[in-house]
């Protein structure tokens, strides 16, 4: 989103004639400046020095340049490690299910059932009041709901549906997966939104008109429309999931983690090498993850 | 494959909320007609058609297509097949899979209905584009499209909205040739809303003139060019002059108006209008000469304020005898015998059977 806003402000002012002109080459290296500088100082240099980093040396107070394999067989040697990956993989998968079905549905809703654009807008709005408090204090406010003497179980109590508390409403992988399907689905519905808008109408009439049931049509004309909105949005909850410390820390009460999570506690022992070589390994994978949803939608069309 | 149907509209309303589109028309379109609803933007003739249709539903009234009363019915149900104005083809779908839609829609094997579909692509001389999306043809491809998309179904009727309108001039006349062949062909009943007068008159066995949701005319071309039967038809099939002016005499099947601080008009009676009453008069701009009247009321003297050469003809514009704006359409012959230029004053006439007395919709 950076690139938009950085080209649009970066016109250069035209040469005047009697002064010096500039090439028109130059004039374009000279467009692309500003955000190259951007992205290399503030992406690319960091990544290069995590991936030097991680393949220095360490102990309890310091590290040591060197070239040693050591970070990433250790990384990848320890079951620990797979298993937490394989968690976090089991929370992508989960939220990226929810946050998909309840997207879509959202989405739909929005654009197919809410006649006037300006309510659709009004609407839509209202999915994101949530969004102008912090993260923290949205995933912090569900401890009061979930909690053993919270609402719902207070309320599971007293109509007499349980006798005990529910144990796993909180402090569970239950709640992690709901926090983060509450952060993130908005994520989702944005860009499937999006692409639904622009499904002509008339296509649906169309499939109706050949004898298209309501589920048919869904099925053979707006899911495979809004394919590219999708691919997007799971781009989006992906990453943001895989990436993920605080809601998986604050939400599982530390009985759950992550790699984000194994990493944090790996740089607060000051194990700064051996958080780069974990923090490259999931930077490769995320990026796999994306290139395979690429090449399964093409997504150059909506952008 | 003729299995055409007849198509009856009894009494048909469309009403969204206050408004109302359409006021209970009725209309009987015969087995294998070519039907063009014609009128202005708003006139209600799109209604009309997603009404019969099923894309709209019918306040009051019934349709019938053939014998079944099918105003409850699905559009799928109804026999009927619609060409969107936009073509609506489906961007991610190849052609044989555009055209196999409704095939797939009811559950007909894949083998059989990309068979079906690849004949109808055939039809339509579109086989070398079969695995094409819809976004990599030209407008006249995808209108083929979209036709063979709407026929595979075997249709009793094809509804059209207006299909030419997204083409170039160019092509929209060598579509519309295309469209009338496919219609004789086929046998069945077509029904085509246009805006174009020229497009229905070319196309058209029934030309349906709309006004305000209301019929103002339904009747072959040239009845309708030639008889308009309000002043709304006189004026949007064009080529016509409407006088309006209230009846001073009614005798021997004569009709006498006298348009307010100007002159008198005669035309052929047809009783459609009592003394005193308002009365408009068409006059055929190409039936006008210049030359003196052969009788009171068959012409008057105005100036003229416009000269257009159009080169086979020329087209004058007068003012004169309480008439705004008068159009003669002269022959370059007949013009060029005895030019005539802006501001002068001169004689214009026609014979009584070229001034048609016009009726009024009783609204």
């Amino acid at each position: 989103m950076a690139t938009i806003v950085e080209t649009e402000t970066e016109q250069p002012e035209r040469v005047r004639s009697n002064g010096f002109r500039l090439s028109p080459a130059a004039i374009s290296y000279l467009q692309a400046t500003p955000l190259t500088l951007i992205l290399g100082g503030f992406l690319l240099v960091p990544i290069l020095m995590i991936l030097v980093v991680s393949f220095w040396d360490y102990d309890f107070a310091q590290m040591y340049p060197d070239f040693l394999t050591m970070n990433y067989t250790e990384t990848l040697g320890s079951w620990v490690t797979w298993k937490i990956y394989f968690n976090t993989l089991k929370f992508a998968l989960l939220v990226w299910l929810l946050t998909l079905a309840i997207g879509f549905w959202v989405a739909y809703f929005l654009a197919f059932h809410i006649r006037t654009t300006a309510m659709q807008m009004v609407l839509f709005l209202i999915c994101t009041v949530p969004f102008l408090t912090s993260n923290i204090i949205r995933m912090i406010s569900w401890i009061p709901v979930l909690g053993r003497n919270g609402l719902v179980n207070s309320m599971l109590i007293n109509t007499h549906v349980v006798s005990e508390p529910v144990e796993w409403l909180l402090y569970s992988d239950f709640a992690v997966v709901l926090a983060m399907v509450h952060l993130y689905t908005l994520f989702m519905v944005t860009p499937i939104f999006n692409t639904l808008m622009r499904i002509d109408k008339s296509l649906v009439e169309a499939a109706r008109d050949a004898g298209a049931s309501s589920w048919q049509t869904l099925t053979n004309v707006i899911i495979p429309l809004a394919k590219p909105g999708m691919a997007i949005g799971t781009i989006f909850v992906v990453t943001l999931v895989m990436a993920d410390f605080s809601t998986v820390q604050v939400m599982s009460g530390g009985q759950s983690a992550s790699v984000a999570l194994m990493m944090k506690n790996q740089m607060s022992l000051l194990q700064y090498p051996a958080a780069a070589a974990n923090a490259m390994v999931l930077l490769v994978l995320v990026l796999l993850m994306v290139a395979g949803i690429l090449r399964i939608v093409d997504i150059r069309k909506e952008l | 494959m003729s299995k055409a149907a007849e198509i009856d509209i009894v009494s048909v309303s469309k009403v969204y909320g206050a408004t109302t589109a359409v006021h209970a028309i009725s209309l009987k379109i015969p087995a294998g007609t070519y039907c063009c609803l014609l009128g202005p933007s708003g006139c209600g003739k799109t209604s009309t058609l997603r009404m019969i249709a099923g894309h709209e539903s019918i306040s009051s009234g019934d349709v019938r297509l053939g014998n079944v009363v099918v105003t409850d019915f699905p559009p799928a149900k109804r026999g009927t097949a619609m060409m969107f104005q936009s073509y609506a083809l489906f961007p991610h779908l190849d052609l044989v899979d555009n055209v196999a839609f409704s095939l797939k829609m009811k559950g007909v094997e894949k083998d059989e209905r990309r068979a079906k579909a690849m004949d109808m692509l055939r039809l339509m001389q579109l086989e070398a584009y079969a695995t094409r999306r819809p976004a990599q043809l030209s407008g006249g491809q995808q209108q083929r499209v979209a036709l063979a998309r709407a026929l595979i179904t075997d249709p009793d009727a094809l509804l059209l909205d207006e299909p030419l309108s997204a083409l170039d001039p160019f092509l929209k006349v060598r579509m519309r040739a295309e469209l009338k062949k496919l219609q004789t062909s086929l046998g069945i009943t077509f029904v085509h809303v246009t805006h174009s007068q020229e497009e229905a008159m070319a196309l058209a066995d029934l030309i349906v003139v709309m006004n305000d949701g209301r019929i103002e005319q339904a009747a072959h071309p040239r009845i309708v060019f030639e008889q308009p039967a309000t002043a709304f038809v006189a004026r949007f099939m064009g080529d016509h002059n409407v006088i309006s002016g209230r009846v001073t005499q009614s005798s021997e099947g004569k009709l006498m108006i006298s348009v307010p601080a100007g002159a008198d008009f005669l035309a052929m009676d047809k009783g459609a209008a009592g003394l005193a009453e308002t009365a408009d008069i068409a006059v055929r701009t190409d039936h006008v000469r210049i030359g003196q009247p052969s009788e009171k009321g068959l012409g008057f003297t105005g100036s003229v304020t416009n000269v257009e050469y159009r080169g086979s003809s020329v087209k004058l514009s007068v003012i004169g005898a309480g008439i705004e704006d008068f159009t003669a359409i002269l022959t370059d012959k007949q013009f060029f015998v005895t030019p005539v230029k802006v501001g002068e004053a001169i004689p214009l006439c026609w014979d009584i059977e070229d001034a048609v007395v016009l009726g009024r919709l009783k609204h």
